[in-house]
Formats: C-alpha cells, structure tokens, sequence
C-alpha cells in the first residue's frame, strides 16, 4: 500500500485526511463486485428475502428449513425473533433462487399448520439492515494508518480498543459491510468476523398480517 | 364439575369425543399407562392387536380410505414409534386422515439417549401434516382433538402425538375440548365467484375438454358433483389410480386410468384436448410423464383444495381453489347444456386398439398360464363389481387397477404416491374394518404379501374377512419387467424362492387353494367369496409377464408402449 496523497480525495469523516487513490481504487472494485454478487447468484438468479410469520411453537426452525433444503435451496441468511404481534414469529431468511421457486416455497411453508403467512421480496420492496462486528489486531492497526480512515469512510464505529484488539461495528447493507470486510482483511488486521443475518421491513402501506389476523379473528367469530 | 383422571385416561375419553371406535396398536413399555387405561375402555374402543406396528398404520389407512374416517394407531416408543414411518408417509403423500399416538420416554428423561427414546416429532414432521409432543396431561384434550381436526380437514393427512409417559400418568382435570378453529390454518381456500365464472366460460368455449379425476373427488365427497359436471357439458373423463372409484368404470364418460400403466385413450387425448380439467389430482410424473411435452397444447385449469399444488408440477391457466363438492357444484349450474360427440368418439379407436393388442390377451388368455389380468377380471365380476379392490405394489396392483371395475365410491385402497409394498395385507384388514358390509379383495405379489406377512395373525386373531389373491409370480415381477425393458434382461435379484403359501395360510388357521389351470378358476374363486371370512387363493400365473401398456418413465404422456 503506498501513501500517495490525492489532494482532491475528500474524506467526509474528519475533512482533513485524503485517502489514496489506490485504497479508493480498490474499495470501489470490492464493492462493485460484491454487489454484484449479492444481486445475482451464479445462476443469475435474483436474492429474494422470505418474510415468514408464525405462531412461537417449538419445532417451527426446522420445518421451515427444511422446506428449503428439500427443494435444494441455500439459505444464505437466516433472523428469528418475536415480530410486534405478540405470540407471532417472525423468520426472515435470504436465498438465491427463481421467482417460480420463490412462490413454491413459501406455498409450502404456509401448508404447515403453525405458519400464518410466507411472502418473498425483492430489494426493492423492502428496507433492508444487517449488522456485523469485526475484531482487528491492535498492533497491526496501529502499523496501518489506513485503517481509521476505511473505518471512517465505511461509516463503521470503533466500540471498542484495548492494546490488544479494537472491534468495529458497522451496521448497513450486505455490500457495504462485507466491503468494510474486504478492505480491512487486506491490510491484514482481521481476527474475527460475524454478519448477522438480514432483517427487513416491507415498504407496502398495508401491513398484511394485520389483515390476515383480522380476517381470520372474523372468520373465527363467524364459525362460533 | 370436571373428573380427576390419568393422562392416559384423558386420551380414552378425548378418543371416544372423536368418535373413534376402532384403534389398531401394538403396547410396549412407554404407552402402557394408556394401554392400562384401555383395558377400561375395551366396550367403546375396539383395539385390534396387529403383529408389527407398520401393520397398525396400514390398517389405519385401509381404515380411513374406505370408511372417510380417521384411521387411528397407538404404538410406543422407539421402535415402535419408527415402525410406523413408512405408513405416516404412504399417508402424507396420498392424503389419507389417520391419527398416530406414540409413546415417548418422560420428558425428564429426553435428550438424554433413554431407553427407546427417538426424537420421533424430528424423524415425523417431514412427513406429517402435524407432529406434536404431548408433554403434560393438561394438554391431552386439547392435542387429541387439534390432531383429529387437523387430520381430517382440508386436505387430510396422517398427524402424529408423541406422548411423553409422564403425561400419560399425571393427574388432570378433565374437561373435553372441541378443536375447530386454528388462525394460521386455513384448510379450504374460500371460493371465488369470478373464478367460478371463467372456469365455466373456458369450459363452454372449450371443443375438447378432458377431464382428470383424481382422489379429491372421493374425500370431498363429490361423486356425484362430478357426475354432474362431467355429464351437464358430456365432458370425457380419465382417473387417477387412487381416483379409480370416484367415477363408475362404466360410466360412459369414464374412458379410463390415467399414467404409466394407464389406459391408451385418455394418455393419448392428454395431447390432444383444448382444456384439460384436473380434478383434485397432483399431477404426479407417474401420470404427466415427460412435463416438458405434457398437454402443451392444451389450456389448463386445476381444482384443488390445496393451494400448494397450484403450478407445482404442471402450470395452469386457472386454479379454481376451495373444496371441489361446492366448486364442482358451482362450474356445473354456469355451464351450457352440450355434447361434445365426435371429440369423445375419437376415444373408441384408442380404445379399441389397447383392448384388441392388450386387454383381450389379457383378461382371455386361450391358453398358456394363467395371467394376472384375467384372475383380477374375474373375481372383480364374481364380486359384481362391487367389492373393495385392495392392492399391494407392483405387477399385481397395476393389474388390479387396470382390470378391478368399480360401481361404488371409496373402493380402492392401493399405496399410489409412496408405492410401499407390504401395504396390501395390513390395508385390507383395515378395510374391513372400515367397510365391514363390504367384500374387501386383496391382490398381491409373492414379494410383498411376505413384507408384511405377519399380519395374517390378526386375520386368524380378529376373523377378518380378507379375500387375498396371491398373484404369484416367483419374481418381483414389476422389478423384473424394467430389468427385462431396460436393463438387458439382467434379473439381478428377482427370482425369489418362495414358501409354501397353503401351509402358511393352514397354520394360521385361514382356508387356502391353489389354483395352477385356468379350468379351476371359477370355482376357486367362487369358493373363496362364499366361504365366510378370511381366505386365500393362491394362483400360479405367468411368471415373466409384463403390464401393458406402458409409458416409459420419463417419456411423452402419448408415447405408449402396447407391446414389448
Ligand atoms: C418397500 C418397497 N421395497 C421395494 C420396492 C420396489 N419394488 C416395486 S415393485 C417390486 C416387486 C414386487 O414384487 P411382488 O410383490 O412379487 O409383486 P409383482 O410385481 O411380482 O406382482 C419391488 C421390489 C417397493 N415398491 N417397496
Ligand atoms: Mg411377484
């Protein structure tokens, strides 16, 4: 890594550093390619985010997995917590796959009693956050100047450092993160690293579970 | 004022709420608790001890599939519980209500590799509709009657309970509970009525229509909606090998079994129809054969009560959702009153053709052994066609189906989606549980009659009037036939050598002939339909006989084989 200073290189975190233009280079090459990756599998075919909600009974983890492993679908990531309806699960999970694939597998994870609703989205239909925690070597940062201003440019927080380690903690899109992730693993600083799995809220104005809880809570009252 | 009673006794009475009446177990030790409480309730349950617990499923099924019941099986733990597997399956992929009740170590003891402990909720759910661990006795009532909702809603399926013994021996107060509403399952999607109104339209605009009718029509109980249906616009219609008896085999609209082994016509006309109706069928490969070619030409509309079959295998043009008696109904009163003559004439030559190179050679053999084919025409009419045709896999059960005639509903018991020879023998003692007014015939194979040969204890035990036609071949003979078709000749692992099945059948006590000479069929069969109970009748037939016709796997739906 050489110091070239390219005076026209703003860094929009202190103002006064310029990066190098290779660093900058090379930070836009990682992240055009991993957003490509992310886009698009292999395959072409297109990530899909499955929102999936159900009741909190025991078991339901693996019924849903498994409807993906039996079609040969990948999980790329996978969030479980309680959803803002009590009682009700929510499990958001990520995988490349056709669209037809897409509608298959949500079908088949609503056929299991305790899923109340399986939908897929694309990017667009959704915001979309994951977080991740990078541990560094503290001597080896220390020898890399670069390294505050990468974490700085990514929009990462240092949470903590001691003479050890720091840990930095980004929160953003899969691209952005994993593009932190490939320019600090290049300077070689990196002891660990973990991604949480995607977490995503729809953009629609209509919240369907709410109408499908309220359609059947009526449908119910109807059958008494 | 609500009873202090075991567990155990909570599953009698939750049992007796459902209306069940005939269970089929085996005990071991962790279900003795409710075994004990059984012991009470032998008035109002009527247990039938099988000799292997993939006897009890089987049973259950036969059970179910005769009667519309739920079929019900109590096994323990552990073994007991993972003999039941291959029917909980049979059961998920043909749809078939039934309700398993296993043993489970005490939940202190899971997790902790005890004494016939299987994590049987993780080994089942795959392959159930809903596999539940009961863990307290407060819940019995409230599982017991989900799990039987569940079974037989919507489109039914085989539930599992995995009962932990320490809820089958605490105390509760027992209050019956009366499961009919679950919010996240919806077990039939709600008509639409402009869906209703373009399947009619694409029906009355159709030239030639054909229609597809599969088990759905016997569980929604919609034969006589479909009878309607089909004769309102005269509509040609093929069935699936479960959907054999929902449609009369000499209705003239009936123009025979669909798939592989399948009658000529209606494979052919797949190809060749404007619409194609499906009818509470999956489009299985055994029936589409190659996809890629499948009914291409053809708009296609599917029935169905479940929404995950929509597209799944074929994709359509419209998806009429919701229970096929109200969506049969519905179509019917938009349609217009038509015939459509000359696109079913085009049937006959099909017909024609598959009855003079294949039907007559076999159900008339002249001479030679003695053929699947005709021993199955014959007792269908000795039966007047109206027995309950029960089938093993393989050559026999493609020969029962295709030569079996049906002029009841419910009247065939066969495993289609699973294919798991040694369901035969326990299914028929099922049926005639569930059907005891009725002949229940059995045809099986020399190969899987032994699978689950057992049973022929509970026959001698419980006096079950099974008539089993042994279709004995010395081979696995539908093995066999693909070795002979595709694979050289090459008879890895066929030829079986066989027992003396008279002797068998002498030592359990249950009257057997064997019938070598096509002279002595007649009265061998019309021995075994007047003798009183269990019976059976060997009969020594062509060993290296093929079914006929046959789509290759894999290949067109019309690409039939007619001889080899
Ligand atoms: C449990 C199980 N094992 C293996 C098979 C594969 N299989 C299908 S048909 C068949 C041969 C059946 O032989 P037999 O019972 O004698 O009937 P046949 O075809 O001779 O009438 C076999 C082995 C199967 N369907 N089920
Ligand atoms: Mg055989």
């Amino acid at each position: 890594m050489n110091n070239n200073v390219n005076q026209n290189t703003d860094c929009s975190t202190c103002g006064k550093c310029a990066d190098t233009e290779e660093t900058q280079k090379q930070m836009q090459q990682e992240t055009s390619k991993r957003a490509k990756l992310s886009n698009v599998d292999a395959n072409g075919n297109p990530l899909y985010t499955f929102l999936i909600y159900s009741e909190n009974t025991p078991g339901l983890l693996s019924q849903i997995t498994a409807v993906y492993t039996r079609r040969q679908v990948n999980i790329e990531s996978l969030n479980v917590c309680a959803s803002s309806t009590p009682g009700v699960h929510k499990f958001t999970v990520t995988s490349y796959c056709t669209e037809e694939m897409a509608k298959m597998l949500t079908k088949q994870m609503e056929k299991r009693i305790e899923v109340l609703r399986a939908s897929y989205y694309t990017d667009d239909e959704i915001f979309i956050l994951e977080t991740s925690l990078i541990k560094i070597s503290t001597p080896r940062m220390l020898e890399e100047k670069n390294v505050g201003r990468i974490v700085r440019m990514h929009n990462a927080h240092i949470v903590e450092v001691n003479p050890t380690y720091a840990t930095v903690e980004k929160t953003g899109i899969t691209a952005d993160i994993l593009s932190l992730y490939d320019n600090l693993n290049q300077l070689g600083v990196v002891l660990q690293f973990v991604r949480s799995g995607r977490i995503a809220i729809t953009k629609s104005r209509v919240e369907h579970l709410d109408e499908y809880l309220a359609e059947r809570e009526r449908e119910r009252q109807n059958e008494l | 004022m609500a009873e202090r009673i075991s567990g155990a006794e909570a599953l009698m009475r939750s049992l007796v709420n459902e209306g069940v009446e005939t269970l089929f177990g085996y005990p071991g030790g962790a279900i003795m608790p409710v075994y004990d409480a059984l012991y009470d309730y032998r008035d109002r349950l009527n247990h039938i001890l099988v000799r292997h617990e993939q006897g009890a499923v089987h049973a259950a099924q036969g059970f179910a599939r005769v009667s519309g019941k739920v079929g019900c099986a109590i096994v323990t733990s552990g073994p007991g519980a993972t003999n039941t597997v291959t029917g909980i399956a049979d059961a998920m992929i043909d749809s078939t209500p039934m309700v398993v009740i296993c043993g489970q170590v005490g939940t202190s003891l899971l997790g902790t590799d005890a004494f016939q402990e299987v994590d049987v909720v993780g080994v089942t759910s795959p392959i159930s509709k809903w596999s539940y661990q009961i863990r307290r006795a407060e819940d019995v009532a409230w599982a017991v009657s989900r799990a039987f909702y569940i079974a037989k809603s919507g489109r039914p399926g085989p539930v599992v309970l995995d009962f932990a013994k320490n809820a089958q021996t605490a105390m509760v107060d027992y209050e019956p509970a009366k499961v009919d509403f679950i919010r996240s399952y919806q077990p039939i999607p709600p008509m639409d009525k402009d869906v209703i109104k373009k399947a009619a339209q694409m029906i009355n605009e159709s030239v030639k229509p054909f229609v597809l009718v599969g088990q759905g029509v016997e569980l929604g109980d919609a034969r006589e909606e479909l009878k309607e249906f089909l004769e309102k616009a005269q509509m040609p219609a093929g069935c699936t090998l479960l959907g054999l008896s929902a449609l009369p085999s000499d209705h003239p609209l009936n123009m025979g079994m669909l798939g592989m082994h399948g009658n000529l016509g209606p494979n052919v006309m797949t190809n060749q129809c404007d619409l194609l109706i499906a009818v509470g069928m999956r489009f299985d490969d055994r029936v589409t054969g190659n996809l890629k070619t499948y009914a291409k030409q053809a708009k296609i509309i599917h029935f169905d009560i479940d929404p995950s079959e929509i597209d799944k295998n074929v994709k359509v043009d419209l998806a009429v959702l919701g229970d096929c008696k109200q969506t049969l109904a519905a179509v019917t009163e938009l349609l217009d009153e038509t015939t459509h003559q000359s696109w079913i004439d085009g049937f006959k030559p099909y017909a024609e053709k598959e009855y003079n190179k294949v039907i007559d050679k076999a159900i008339h053999p002249k001479s030679g052994a003695l053929l699947m084919g005709e021993v199955v025409r014959k007792v269908s009419e000795a039966s007047n066609n109206e027995a309950i045709l029960v089938t093993d896999v393989g050559q026999n059960q493609m020969f029962g189906c295709r030569y079996f005639k049906f002029t009841k509903g419910r009247s065939v018991v066969t495993s289609g989606g699973c294919g798991t020879m040694g369901f035969g023998l326990p299914a028929a003692i099922g049926a005639t549980f569930g059907a005891p007014e009725r002949t229940v015939c059995l045809f099986c194979g020399d190969g899987g009659l032994q699978m689950t040969i057992q049973e022929l204890g509970t026959i001698m035990e419980q006096g079950a009037p099974v008539k089993i036609i042994l279709l004995n071949n010395n081979y696995l003979g539908n093995v066999r036939q693909w070795q002979a078709m595709f694979f050289n000749h090459r008879y890895s692992f066929t030829p079986m050598m066989n027992p003396d099945y008279e002797l068998i059948a002498k030592a359990y006590g249950i009257p057997a002939k064997t019938v070598v000479e096509r002279k002595d069929l007649d009265a061998a069969i019309k021995e075994m339909l007047s003798t009183d109970g269990p019976y059976l009748l060997q009969c020594a037939v062509l060993e290296e006989d093929n079914v006929l016709p046959m789509t290759p796997p894999g290949a067109n739906v019309d690409c039939m084989m007619l001889e080899v």
